[in-house]
């Protein structure tokens, strides 16, 4: 199946959504942006939820919405899942119902396997005879989530579906998006405003503003460009695609590779040769003239400095190459003087802490 | 003792009430999600019976009633009756009267349910009507149920609108609280008396068994 293409136009008093975007057939596609930045209107505009947007909409090879041709599918016939922010679980219809609303009304051949599946990766076996209201916020995403995937759509939409979660039911919902991810053949439109939510799970990302789309790419590009907002959020990351090298055990640690060097992480069951995705975070890095060699920082790569940005609060974003992989440290403005960093200078990068995303 | 018009005053409730709701239902969702200028002039106008005297409202249906009145005429020339003193007139002027006891209650629920759920079954590949059925209807059960117990039981009480246009005529359009009254009037006290007393006693059981269904549904929906 090909990806995605749209274009749309909408006024909503005030605000004009304008945005043209290329999604690819599989994989995340996140949506990042502050809040009355366009993302939602956007989403809803893919689902058919805004009648009055003018444009079009192809979904592999599907024409959804194409105001020139006066074809516009309602939501009902679009193969759609959609999660919306607050939910919705139907509050008269328990669990089970709800899960079986939408795949009731699919187009496609029930598929006990596809029930089986979806109930046990998010792991809601054991509420389908409960109500919504009887539900955590956590599970009640987790049911919606598997509401949108029963009706076996062919594009998923996700609104926020953490942000009216506190931080520890975010953090127990995100392992069942990580594992969401590896599964799906279908692409996944996931808007967002935190950082940590789209480095652990985009593959592309676009940025809106003022209902514009203000950069478009695979994720990893985006991340370090200082000229975009991301770069200078607290939580500012890179991604780095890495390979198992081998693994450690008698320090508990596994050794990842890539092309700007190598990195220890604490011990990872991927095997050897396989793929992992690790991020850092800019305030995790402080920089070196020299290769420190009684630290005790184990992970010390060594790179360019490529660009400078000076933040308020009197700090400087320094962006670095280490190969071919991009670097962000955040360190103060007073350190940058002394070390006197400039573009194109050789230096060492010191990560104190990797997360790592499957 | 005379037992009829009980059973007229709770068949005309009946049929009102049924009456009521195929009209209010429409109406109600209509108003709870129209944007045109003139709503406010309709919900108006449904409002109306709330603040008018039943009595104005029943002279001027005894008006358009009247055999050659703007009801009256057409109806007598599609069925070859008059309407004015008949029962199918006093379940007009009872739907007329009631309407906003239906309306309003299914507005408000219906303005409640709001978007939220209908685009969310939308999504889940639910159609108009599908929607309205599998999640509105459901979703409204509280709003409709204390519509239809308002409806019933402001025509069951109904006294002015009925005197003004229903004539008054045993055994066809004499409900119970005009015999009260007639009764009253003839010192008829114990007649008076049993009447009012069984009038009483099924309001009373028939309003504590709807909230009783009401409360329960409540718990299960959870609203």
């Amino acid at each position: 199946m090909n990806g995605l293409t749209a274009e749309f136009t909408l006024d909503h008093g005030d605000f004009r959504l304008d945005v043209r975007i290329e999604g690819p057939a599989r994989g995340v596609l996140g949506i990042f942006g502050p809040s009355g930045s366009g993302k939602t209107t956007l989403l809803r505009c893919l689902a058919g939820l805004e009648k009055h947007a003018r444009g079009y909409l192809r979904v592999g090879d599907m024409l959804w919405h194409h105001d020139a041709q006066r074809i516009f599918v309602p939501p009902h016939k679009r193969a759609i899942g959609y999660v919306f922010q607050d939910g919705r679980l139907f509050p008269h219809l328990s669990v089970q119902d709800n899960l079986q609303f939408g795949a009731r009304r699919s187009s496609q051949a029930h598929d006990p396997s596809v029930w089986q599946r979806t109930v046990e990766l998010l792991g809601i076996g054991h509420l389908l005879q409960r109500h919504p209201h009887n539900l955590s916020g956590g599970e009640q995403q987790r049911v919606a989530i598997g509401r949108a995937l029963l009706r076996q759509p062919c594009l998923l939409l996700m609104d926020e579906p953490m942000a009216s979660l506190d931080a520890q039911r975010k953090a127990e919902i995100l392992p069942y998006l990580e594992a969401l991810h590896q599964e799906l053949s279908i692409p996944l439109m996931y808007v967002t405003h935190s950082v940590d939510e789209i480095v652990h799970l985009a593959d592309h990302l676009i940025l809106m503003s003022n209902g514009r789309i203000q950069a478009a790419g695979a994720l990893l590009d985006i991340l370090p460009r200082l000229d975009l907002p991301l770069a200078h959020t607290t939580d500012a990351s890179v991604a780095l695609e890495t390979t198992v090298a081998d693994h450690e055990p008698r320090y508990q640690l596994t050794r990842l590779q890539f092309d700007g060097g190598e990195l220890s992480v604490a011990q990872h069951d991927a095997a050897v040769g396989g793929k992992v995705r690790v991020l850092i975070q800019a305030r995790d890095v402080s920089l070196a003239r020299s290769r420190a060699t009684d630290s005790s920082v184990l992970n010390i790569l060594e790179a360019t400095i490529e660009d400078i940005a000076h933040e308020n609060g009197g700090r400087t974003l320094v962006r670095m190459r280490a190969g071919s992989a991009p670097l962000l440290a955040r360190i103060t403005r007073k350190s940058f003087d002394r070390m006197q960093l400039m573009p194109g200078m050789r230096i060492y990068a010191q990560i104190k802490s990797i997360a790592l995303s499957n | 003792m005379n037992w009829t018009p009980l059973w007229i005053t709770l068949k005309l409730a009946t049929i009102s009430s049924i009456v009521l709701l195929l009209i209010g239902t429409p109406l109600a969702w209509w108003l709870a999600r129209t944007r045109v200028r003139f709503k406010a002039a309709i919900e108006a106008v449904v409002a109306l019976p709330l603040v008018l005297p039943p009595t104005v409202l029943g002279f001027y249906l005894l008006i358009g009633l009247a055999p050659d009145g703007v009801i009256g005429g057409p109806w007598r020339a599609l069925t070859g009756h008059g309407l004015a003193f008949t029962f199918a007139g006093l379940v007009l002027g009872s739907v007329l009267y009631s309407l906003p006891f239906v309306v309003q209650p299914l507005q408000n629920t219906f303005e409640t349910v709001g978007d939220r759920w209908i685009e969310a079954a939308a999504t889940l590949g639910a159609g108009t009507l599908d929607r309205f059925v599998s999640v509105v209807l459901p979703m409204a059960r509280s709003g409709f149920i204390t519509a239809v117990t308002l409806g019933f039981a402001h025509t069951v009480g109904e006294f002015g609108v009925v005197l003004m246009i229903g004539g008054n005529i045993p055994d066809k359009t004499q409900v119970v609280s005009i015999a009260i009254y007639d009764h009253v009037e003839a010192l008829e006290y114990s007649q008076a008396h049993l009447l009012s007393a069984g009038l009483l006693l099924f309001s009373f059981a028939a309003l504590f068994l709807v909230y009783r269904l009401n409360r329960r549904w409540r718990t299960v929906v959870g609203r």
